[in-house]
Formats: C-alpha cells, sequence, structure tokens
C-alpha cells in the first residue's frame, strides 16, 4: 500500500484546503481544540458524544453512523482527511472508525494539530455549514476490530501488541500521565503482549517514521508479520494509531484494533494478567 | 535546558476538583521564554529511559500538568518559541517544574 493512499502532508493539506470532494475532520481528545481554532473549512466529529453509543459502552450502529456523515454533510466519495491533537491519536481511531464501517477514500494529515501549529500554518474559527447529504454505510469490517475474546485467545498465539507507554505496560501507571491515575481496573498488561509504545512509531513533530524505520521497529520487537496481530492500549486510540502503522501503512494483511483495550480487559473477571517489564507466559 | 532552581515557585496548571494529592504524583509547572510563558507548546513527558509516557499542550499561561508516579522524569518542550528540556524527581503530592524554550 503506498504511503500516499493512506497518509497526506501539511502542504498537500494546505494547497487542498478548498479542493472539491475533499473534507477535513478534526478529531481530538479535547473536544473544544476545534473551537479555539481548526483548518480552514474543517468540521468537527466529538470522538465521546458521537462515535460512541450514549448509554452503552460501544460504537454507534451503522443508521447512527449514516446520520451523522449525513449531517456533517459528508457523502460518500468524499475524500476525507482526519487531524487532531495528542500526536493524531483520536483522528487515527476516527480513521479506523470510518473504515470500519466502509468509507473509502481516506486520509490522515501527518502530524495533525502539532506539526500545523509548529509550521505555523492558518487556523480558522469559522464553522463551516455544509449541506447534509445521504450518506450509505457498510455492515462493520470486523476484519479489523477485536474484542474481548479475540484478545483472550491471542494469548500465546497471536501477536498481542500493548502500544501504551512502558510504565502503563508494567502496572506502574494505569493511564497516561496527562489524567488522573485512580482507575477502577486492574494494571498490568495481557500475557504474552509484547510493548511496542505507540510513540516508537512517530517522530517528536507527531509525524509517522518512514516505512523502513516502522518495519525494523516491529521486527525488532518481535512481531512475527505471519502471524495475525492484535493492538491495544487503554481505550483504544493509541492502538488504533499502531494499527495505522502496521496496517495501512506497512501493509500487514491481519492486524485488528482491540479498541475495548486494557479498560475492558483489566476489569475483566477471571483473566491472566501479567506485571513487569516482561511479556510474561501464556 | 535548566530547572528552576530558586525564586518562587512556578505557578502550575489549577487541579481538577476530586485530585487526591496524597495518592497523585502531579508535576507541573509554566514554559517560558526569554522570562514569558509560552501558550501553545508542546510539552512531553518522558520517563527515566527517555520514552514517551504523556503530552500536552499548554494553556494561555504556560502551564501544562501530568498525572504521573514517584520518579525520574524528563520534560520535552516544542514550540515555536524553540524547545527545551527539564529533568524532576518527583515525588507524591505537587511536583513543580520550570521548562525553557530557546530558538
Amino acid at each position: 500500500m503506498s504511503r500516499e493512499s493512506v497518509l497526506v502532508t501539511p502542504d498537500w493539506a494546505e494547497k487542498n484546503i478548498d479542493a472539491d470532494k475533499v473534507v477535513f475532520v478534526e478529531v481530538d481528545e479535547d473536544t473544544t481544540a476545534y473551537d479555539g481554532g481548526h483548518i480552514p473549512g474543517a468540521v468537527k466529529i466529538d470522538w465521546r458524544t458521537e462515535l460512541q453509543d450514549p448509554v452503552r459502552r460501544d460504537f454507534v450502529n451503522k443508521q447512527q453512523f449514516e446520520a451523522l456523515l449525513s449531517s456533517k454533510g459528508i457523502a460518500n466519495d468524499d475524500l476525507v482527511v482526519l487531524y487532531g491533537g495528542n500526536n493524531n491519536w483520536f483522528a487515527a481511531y476516527a480513521y479506523w472508525y470510518f473504515k470500519l464501517y466502509g468509507h473509502e477514500q481516506l486520509r490522515l494529515l501527518d502530524g495533525g494539530r502539532k506539526k500545523w501549529e509548529l509550521d505555523g500554518r492558518p487556523y480558522s474559527t469559522e464553522v463551516p455549514e455544509r449541506p447534509a447529504t445521504n450518506y450509505t454505510a457498510k455492515d462493520q469490517d470486523l476484519s479489523i476490530r477485536a474484542f474481548r475474546d479475540d484478545a483472550v485467545a491471542a494469548i500465546g498465539s497471536h501477536n498481542l501488541v500493548d502500544v501504551r507507554s512502558p510504565d502503563e505496560y508494567a502496572g506502574r501507571l494505569s493511564a497516561p500521565a496527562h489524567l488522573p491515575q485512580e482507575q477502577a481496573q486492574r494494571n498490568g498488561h495481557i500475557p504474552t503482549a509484547i510493548s511496542v509504545p505507540w510513540s516508537k512509531a512517530a517522530n517528536e513533530d507527531g509525524t509517522f517514521k518512514s516505512n523502513e524505520e516502522l518495519k525494523a521497529l516491529y521486527a525488532a520487537a518481535g512481531i512475527d508479520e505471519s502471524k495475525p496481530t492484535v493492538a491495544y492500549c487503554r481505550i483504544g486510540e493509541r492502538s488504533s494509531h499502531s494499527w495505522f502503522a502496521l496496517h495501512e501503512l506497512l501493509g500487514y494483511s491481519d492486524v485488528r484494533n482491540y479498541d475495548g483495550s486494557w479498560t475492558e480487559y483489566g476489569s475483566l473477571v477471571g483473566v491472566p494478567i501479567a506485571l513487569g517489564d516482561e511479556p510474561g507466559e501464556a | 535546558m535548566s530547572i528552576d532552581g530558586c525564586g518562587a515557585p512556578t505557578q502550575g496548571a489549577p487541579l481538577p476538583a476530586g485530585v487526591d494529592l496524597a495518592k497523585e504524583t502531579v508535576i507541573t509547572g509554566v514554559v517560558r521564554a526569554d522570562g514569558s510563558p509560552v501558550p501553545g507548546a508542546y510539552v512531553r513527558l518522558l520517563d527515566s529511559t527517555g520514552e514517551f509516557t504523556a503530552e500536552v499542550v499548554t494553556s494561555q499561561g504556560g502551564e501544562f500538568r501530568f498525572f504521573a508516579a514517584p520518579g525520574t522524569w524528563t520534560l520535552r518542550a516544542l514550540s515555536r518559541a524553540g524547545n527545551g528540556d527539564a529533568t524532576v524527581a518527583a515525588d507524591r503530592g505537587l511536583n513543580e517544574v520550570a521548562v525553557f524554550v530557546t530558538a
């Protein structure tokens, strides 16, 4: 898969701000970031209120996703360019989510908000008005989504990749360090999961490393290309970033994102947990 | 590359309600360039091996805040005013550290 078919540069983005059939979509952990300034013409999707079911812990269903994209003025044949803060964690999550519902023309803006801001590129506070569309989604493509039983079944047999920080992996922290640490779930990692922090796939400015660097990274970490891979983090957003690197940039064929991730696994009764810096035994 | 070793403590970001400082290890402070706070700087918290742990964007007053664990941490700031870093040996409770950036 060519890099250009999944990732756009800030230069490309700035030249295509007004391009026909190109829609920029901002998705942030901090859902107020967009309001303070965004790429001109970009629409906002709130991952918390618009991509999650309001009651159960799950995604919005196909009909709700269709209604959401229709209301945002996104058409099936639009090229959607996703970007956001936190080194594109939530933009990568939205990318994976759009893929799940079968959107075809999809790109991630390399470096997200950070690179855009460090480059001093333009922002606008104007909220665009896009006419509603009649968006049609596909059924979820479950070949890229892993559930809790898949994660348990992957112990000792598949590549399990824990992309959280080393301290979360070892159980010394229970959440990324910009969040309070008191959590309901137990700390640690899924036994036999290898630790490849998401940040190793990115440069300091938030852009992805080259395919050669990524290949070397995952090979050195011990990911066997011939086996299926399940990636997870705490809530599935950082693992979307690594899923993007493995599946979209490197083209590994069977890579699934476990969106339940540690907040689900660490709360399950009876499943094995490994503590410390080593993967542990199956 | 400096930490605030003298003078008045730096004013960090306000804590959200419900944070228990007896349990949390809070690392907070202000990013400055030529004495002025730098809003919109990207501050990363790196662990003792230099690995990324978290990243925040500074407030209008240049403030950042992390919830870490006791130990040695590095703060690394990237901004349009320049880059810089600082290290802190953090204990439970509030740990204040200043980060200075230069072009």
